[in-house]
């Protein structure tokens, strides 16, 4: 009799026991959504560039040394 | 492909908040909406720093993460951008950006929130490029015109600088290479010289007689 309610619980020990190691990361794993809204054409895609990636990138490139005076200056 | 970023310099900014007019007065942005901010630190005390704050168009943006409707997309050349017209204007955004820089119009009765607005790197949205609803809900898209954005090609003293994060690298660099070759090691640059850091201009010969008249 003893012997049984041992077992009984022991084995309800062990079952809660691995219970445990059954748990889920509780740690919150942020995952990019997947964008919901209308799409967007690129900036190059209109006038004047009409689809020209390469010369669109050229003039940012050009304009953006603009900001740096120690060009600008010599 | 172009990685859009801004740098603000805080040893140049000299708080003029021009920067914040152009924003304004590009994109028509209404009364109580700043899409970018001058920010001061220490205000009125030796070692008084201001910098230039909008959208820092996140690599990893936080606020793409927790929007609950998945309004926000980022561009091939790493703008972060927003549809209006899926936003909620719940302003979970608003609390997971660290530079605050949604923000919602509350022109409506009872303080009611509109939808978020932001900055766009002058960049528009969701739109035809350069149309009139582009416009209305976005702001001018000066990208799209090869141009950079209004704030940064404006800034007075070259402050705030704005385009393709390798450009500004190298700009940034020669700035701060032109500093440290202005002071000595037992002297450092200080004051404007740390901002500027201009060669040593040629000493002008001391008056004759050598006293103020």
């Amino acid at each position: 009799m003893i012997k049984r309610a041992f077992l009984t619980l022991a084995g309800a020990a062990l079952g809660l026991g691995l219970a445990g190691c059954g748990e889920r990361p509780q740690v919150v794993d942020y995952k990019q959504g997947v964008y919901q809204g209308k799409p967007d054409q690129p900036a190059y895609a209109s006038a004047p560039w009409n689809g020209n990636k390469k010369d669109w990138e050229l003039a940012l490139a050009t304009r953006n040394q603009n900001q740096n005076e120690y060009k600008r200056i010599r | 492909m172009a990685r859009m970023k801004f740098l603000a310099d805080a040893e140049r900014c000299i708080e003029c908040n021009g920067c914040v007019t152009a924003c304004k007065q590009e994109h028509e942005i209404p009364w109580g909406v700043n899409r970018r901010r001058v920010v001061t630190i220490n205000d009125g005390v030796p070692g008084e720093r201001s910098i230039s704050v909008a959208c820092m168009h996140c690599s990893d943006a936080p606020c793409m993460a927790v929007c609950p409707v998945d309004c926000f997309y980022r561009t091939d050349d790493g703008v972060v951008l927003h549809d209006k017209d899926l936003c909620i204007g719940c302003g979970y955004c608003f609390y997971a950006c660290p530079f605050g820089a949604p923000q919602f119009p509350q022109a409506g009765a009872f303080g009611v929130r509109g939808k978020m607005d932001k900055c766009t790197f002058c960049a528009g949205g969701p739109e035809a490029n350069n149309s009139e609803a582009e416009f209305r809900k976005y702001g001018r898209n000066r990208l799209a015109e090869g141009k950079l954005p209004v704030c940064a090609e404006m800034c007075a003293t070259k402050a705030l600088l704005g385009g393709d994060a390798n450009v500004l690298s190298d700009i940034y660099r020669e700035r701060v290479t032109n500093r440290a070759a202005r002071g000595t090691p037992s002297m450092p640059p200080w004051g404007w010289d740390t901002a500027y850091g201009r060669p040593e201009a040629p000493k002008q010969p001391a008056p004759a007689g050598g006293a103020k008249s």
